[in-house]
C-alpha cells in the first residue's frame, strides 16, 4: 500500500514496484504458468486415482464406459477445441487493440463455455434418471431397459477375440467376476453381467468431470470479468496482459476435458 | 492494533520512530488489508504464533496426561483429540508457513532491494486463506474434533464420528495459501532480482526459499486433491479408498506422503537458508562453499519427490520397493551433511560472537545432527521394522521439525527482529531462553528415543510401570521448554516498548535489508541499490557512536539516487 509516490508521467497500468512493463508481463505471466503447473498436479492425483482402480479393475471401465454418450462427448470436445481457438484469436485481437473483436470473441468463447455446461447437463441428467450415480447413491438396474446401453454385438468386452486392433486393456474374462462370459450372448444376458463395482466408475466419472466443470465454471467467471475490463477501456492500450492469462488457463480447461474424453468414453 | 501498540511504544520511549511501514498507516483496516510485504509478513508472524501457543498447549496436556500411567487429566478419547489438534494445529498452521510466510514475506523483497513481491495481492489473498483455513480447523475443535491423528489415515478417516470434513476442508484452504506464497516468492526471485545480483549472488536464505517454493507448488495440489477426495469418500461415498467397494485405502497413504514428506522439507529447507545467513554474519566469516550449499537445497526439493514410501514400509508394499525407497531415503543424507559440513567450515577459525541468534545456531547443528542421523535409523529396512510406530519416530521427527525449523526460526526471528520492530531485545534474556529451550528440548525427546528404541508405541494413551521414570522425565523436559519460550514472550515483548532502538545494521551483515533503516519505511529503501557479495562482511564496520555496522564505502552499493524503481 502506502508507496503512492510514483514518478511523474507513470504509467496507470505499471504497479509501483515494478521497473518496466515488460518486467510486470513477465512476472504474471511467469506467475500464471506456475499456477496452471499446480493445476497439472492437482488433476494429477485424480489421473492416478483412475489408473491405480484401472489397474486393479479393468472390467469397470469397459463396462461403465457403454453408459456414457460419445456422441455427445465428442460435441463437447469440438465445442471446447473451438473455444480454445476463439480466446487464442482474442488475445491476438487485444495485442492488435481491435476492441470490438476482443469484446466477441470473449462473448464467442463463453458461448462455447455455457454450450459445454448445457450439453454436460444433459449427460449428467440422463445419468441421474438412471441412478448411474457414484458409489453410495448408485441404483442402477439392469433390468431397466436402457436406451443408452449397448447392443452386445458392438461390446468387444464380451468378446474380446473380436477385434485383434482393440487397446491394451486385458479382457474382462480377467476380471474378478462377472463378465467371464462366452461371445455372442443376446442382448438381454449382457444386462445380468455387471461388474462388481461398476459403480465406482460412476464415482471417478463425476469426480473428474465435476472437478473440471468446476474449472470451466471459473473460466467463466474469469471471462465475465475480462468483459468488465475491457467496458472499463483497460485493453484500450494495447495492454493484453490479462487475456493472455485468461487464454492460458482456458487452454489448460480444454487440455483437461481432452484427456477425460479419452480416459472415460473411448475405452474400446 | 499491533500497529498502534508499537507507535505509541515508539513515543513513550522519548524517540519517535521516523516514518516506517509501522505507522504509514493507522488503523486495523490499514493492516488487514495492506499489500505491504512487511506488514503482511508481520500480520504472518503474530498468526503463526498464535497457532504455535495453541499447539503448545496442546502438547503440554499430552505430556501432562501422560505423566503416570491410566487416566491422569484426561479420558483416552480426549488425549486421542489433543495428540492429532497437536500435530494438525503444529504442522499445518504453524510450521508450514512459519519461516517462508512470516521471516521470508519480510525478509524476501529486502533481500532484493525491492520494493514488494511480485505480485502483492495474491500475497494478501494468501495470508486470507490462512486466516479462513484456520477458522474451519477451530470450527472442527469446537464441534468435536478430531482423533484420526494429523495424517488422516483411512479407512478410520472416512469411519470416525468426529469433525473429519471441516478440518480437512481447513487443511484444503490453506494448501492454496501455502501454495500462493510459493508460486509469489518464484515469480519474486526470477523476476525482481536487482543490478549485480546474478544467482549465484544470492543470499541463501533466498536459495532456502525457492526450493521451498518449488516443492510448495509441486506438492500442495496433490495435497489438496487427495483431502477432497477423503471428503468425497465421506460424503458422497465414491470407494476409492474402500476396500469394499473395491478401493484401496494405501492408496491414501501413496497420496498423503506424496504431499507430506516433501512437506517436512519445506519445513526444513527455509530453515537451513536462515542458518546459513546467521553462522556466516555471526562467525564474522564469508560463507564457506555457498554453490554446494545452494545446489543442496535444490538437490534436496528434488530429492524430497522420491522417498515417501519410506513412509510406508509396513504398509504391505514389496520388498523392492522397499529397497528402492530405503536407498534414495539415504541420498537425502547426501546434501543435507553436505550443508552442515560447510557451516562448520564457515565457523572454523571464524571470530564467533554467542548471541542469542548464534545460540540458536549452535542449537540446530546439535539437534539437526542428531535428528538427521537417527533419520537414517528409520530409513534402514531392518532397524525401521523394530522402530516403526513407537516414540523413537515420534523423538526423530521433534529433533528434525523442532530442533531444526523452529530453532531455526527463533534464530531468525531474534535476527531479524531489530529490522522488523526497530528495537532490541534484552540480550542477556535472549540467551537464558535460549539455554532453556535447549535443555528443555532436550530433557522432553531424548528420553523419548530411550522409550522408543525399548518399544513404546506412539499415540498411546497408557504404558507399562516400566516407562513411568522417562515419561516424568519427558514430562517435565516439556514444561523446561514452555517456561523458556514464557520468558522469550516476555522479553519480546518488553522490547517492543522499551527496546534500545535499533540501528539499521545491528550486527555487521552484508545482505540488502540492513541497507534500510530499523523499521524499514514503506517503500524499503532510499536508493535504487547495487547488490555485490551478499557475505562480503570485511566490507562493514562497527560504528560505536551508533552502535551499529556501516559500509566503509557507502556509496559502494548505490546504483542510483532515490527511489528509481
Amino acid at each position: 500500500m502506502g508507496a503512492h509516490h510514483h514518478g511523474d508521467g507513470h504509467d496507470p497500468n505499471l504497479a509501483h514496484h515494478f521497473e518496466s512493463a515488460d518486467q510486470q508481463y513477465q512476472s504474471a505471466k511467469l506467475g500464471m504458468w506456475v499456477f496452471l503447473m499446480t493445476e497439472i498436479l492437482f488433476f494429477g492425483g485424480l489421473f492416478v486415482a483412475y489408473t491405480v482402480y484401472r489397474v486393479n479393475h479393468p472390467e469397470v471401465f469397459v463396462y461403465g464406459a457403454h453408459f456414457l454418450d460419445r456422441g455427445l462427448g465428442a460435441l463437447n470436445t469440438v465445442v471446447l477445441i473451438l473455444s480454445s481457438f476463439t480466446i487464442a484469436w482474442a488475445v491476438r485481437a487485444a495485442q492488435l487493440k481491435q476492441i470490438s473483436l476482443l469484446r466477441w470473441l470473449i462473448l464467442a468463447t463463453m458461448a462455447c463455455a455455457f454450450a459445454f455446461m448445457g450439453v454436460k447437463a444433459v449427460e449428467y441428467n440422463s445419468k441421474w434418471k438412471h441412478g448411474l450415480l457414484w458409489a453410495a447413491k448408485y441404483s442402477h438396474h439392469v433390468e431397466e431397459a436402457d436406451h443408452d446401453r449397448p447392443t452386445a454385438a458392438t461390446d468387444p468386452a464380451v468378446s474380446p477375440d473380436a477385434d485383434p486392433n482393440r487397446s491394451a486393456i486385458p479382457p474382462a474374462a480377467e476380471g474378478p467376476a462377472g463378465l467371464a462370459k462366452p461371445a455372442g450372448e443376446t442382448d438381454d444376458t449382457v444386462a445380468e453381467v455387471e461388474p462388481e463395482n461398476a459403480k465406482v466408475f460412476f464415482s471417478i466419472y463425476f469426480l473428474m468431470t465435476g472437478l473440471h466443470g468446476i474449472h470451466v465454471l471459473a473460466g467463466i467467471g474469469a471471462m465475465i470479468w475480462l468483459l468488465k475490463c475491457l467496458a472499463r477501456g483497460d485493453f484500450d492500450g494495447g495492454h493484453f496482459t490479462k487475456v493472455d492469462m485468461v487464454a492460458l488457463y482456458w487452454h489448460v480447461v480444454d487440455l483437461v476435458w481432452i484427456y477425460l474424453f479419452l480416459l472415460l468414453y473411448l475405452i474400446d | 492494533m499491533t500497529a498502534d501498540t508499537l507507535t505509541a511504544g515508539g513515543d513513550a520511549a522519548g524517540n519517535a520512530l521516523e516514518s516506517s511501514y509501522l505507522n504509514s498507516g493507522s488503523g486495523v483496516l490499514s493492516w488487514l488489508f495492506t499489500l505491504d510485504h512487511k506488514r503482511i509478513g508481520v500480520m504472518y508472524l503474530v498468526a503463526i504464533t498464535a497457532s504455535f501457543l495453541l499447539g503448545g498447549i496442546f502438547a503440554l496436556l499430552v505430556r501432562t496426561e501422560l505423566w503416570s500411567t491410566g487416566q491422569t487429566i484426561m479420558t483416552a478419547d480426549a488425549y486421542n483429540k489433543m495428540f492429532t489438534l497437536h500435530g494438525a494445529v503444529m504442522i499445518f498452521l504453524f510450521i508450514i508457513p512459519g519461516i517462508p510466510a512470516a521471516l521470508g514475506n519480510f525478509v524476501l523483497p529486502l533481500m532484493l532491494g525491492a520494493k514488494d513481491v511480485a505480485l502483492p495481492r495474491m500475497n494478501l489473498t494468501s495470508f486470507w486463506f490462512w486466516i479462513i483455513g484456520a477458522s474451519f480447523a477451530l470450527v472442527s475443535i469446537v464441534i468435536g474434533a478430531v482423533d484420526t491423528g494429523w495424517t488422516f489415515y483411512t479407512p478410520y478417516s472416512t469411519t470416525t464420528g468426529t469433525a473429519v470434513i471441516s478440518i480437512t476442508m481447513g487443511v484444503f484452504i490453506l494448501g492454496f495459501s501455502s501454495i500462493f506464497t510459493g508460486l509469489n516468492f518464484i515469480v519474486t526471485i526470477h523476476k525482481m532480482r536487482p543490478e549485480g545480483m546474478t544467482w549465484f549472488k544470492m543470499p541463501l536464505f533466498l536459495w532456502g526459499l525457492y526450493s521451498t517454493a518449488i516443492i510448495q507448488v509441486l506438492a500442495t495440489p496433490v495435497l489438496g486433491i487427495t483431502l477432497l477426495l477423503l471428503i468425497a469418500e465421506r460424503v458422497l461415498g465414491v470407494g476409492i479408498f474402500d476396500p469394499a467397494l473395491g478401493g484401496d485405502p494405501v492408496l491414501f497413504q501413496h497420496f498423503f506422503w506424496f504431499y507430506s514428506h516433501p512437506a517436512v522439507y519445506i519445513m526444513i529447507l527455509p530453515a537451513m537458508g536462515v542458518i546459513s545467513e546467521l553462522v556466516s554474519v555471526f562467525s564474522g566469516k564469508h560463507i564457506f562453499g555457498y554453490r554446494f550449499i545452494a545446489w543442496s537445497s535444490i538437490a534436496i526439493a528434488l530429492l524430497s519427490f522420491l522417498v515417501w514410501g519410506h513412509h510406508m514400509f509396513t504398509s504391505g508394499q514389496s520388498g523392492i520397493t522397499n529397497m528402492i525407497f530405503s536407498a534414495l531415503t539415504f541420498s537425502v543424507a547426501i546434501p543435507s551433511a553436505v550443508k552442515v559440513f560447510n557451516w562448520l567450515a564457515t565457523m572454523y577459525k571464524g571470530s564467533i560472537r554467542l548471541a542469542t541468534p548464534m545460540l540458536y545456531v549452535l542449537s540446530f547443528l546439535f539437534l539437526f545432527a542428531i535428528g538427521g542421523l537417527t533419520g537414517l535409523f528409520l530409513g534402514a529396512l531392518s532397524t525401521d521394522i523394530h522402530l516403526h510406530d513407537t516414540y523413537f519416530v515420534v523423538a526423530h521427527f521433534h529433533y528434525v521439525m523442532f530442533g531444526g525449523t523452529v530453532i531455526a526460526f527463533l534464530g531468525g526471528l531474534h535476527y531479524w527482529w531489530p529490522k522488523m520492530f526497530g528495537r532490541m531485545y534484552s540480550e542477556r534474556w535472549g540467551q537464558v531462553s535460549a539455554l532453556l529451550i535447549f535443555v528443555g528440548f532436550n530433557l522432553t525427546f531424548f528420553t523419548q528415543f530411550v522409550m522408543g528404541s525399548h518399544g513404546m508405541p506412539r499415540r498411546y494413551y497408557n504404558y507399562v510401570e516400566e516407562f513411568t521414570s522417562l515419561h516424568r522425565a519427558s514430562t517435565v523436559g516439556s514444561y523446561v521448554l514452555g517456561f523458556g519460550f514464557l520468558i522469550m514472550a516476555i522479553y519480546l515483548f518488553h522490547s517492543l516498548f522499551r527496546g534500545k532502538p535499533a540501528p539499521a545494521n545491528p550486527w555487521g551483515s552484508a545482505t540488502l535489508e540492513w541497507e534500510t533503516t530499523s523499521p524499514p519505511q514503506a517503500h524499503n529503501f532510499d536508493h535504487e541499490l547495487l547488490a555485490g557479495d551478499p557475505y562480503d562482511l570485511d566490507a562493514l564496520e562497527l560504528d560505536p557512536a551508533i552502535d551499529g555496522w556501516v559500509r566503509r564505502d557507502p556509496r559502494s552499493i548505490i546504483l542510483a539516487e532515490g527511489g528509481g524503481r
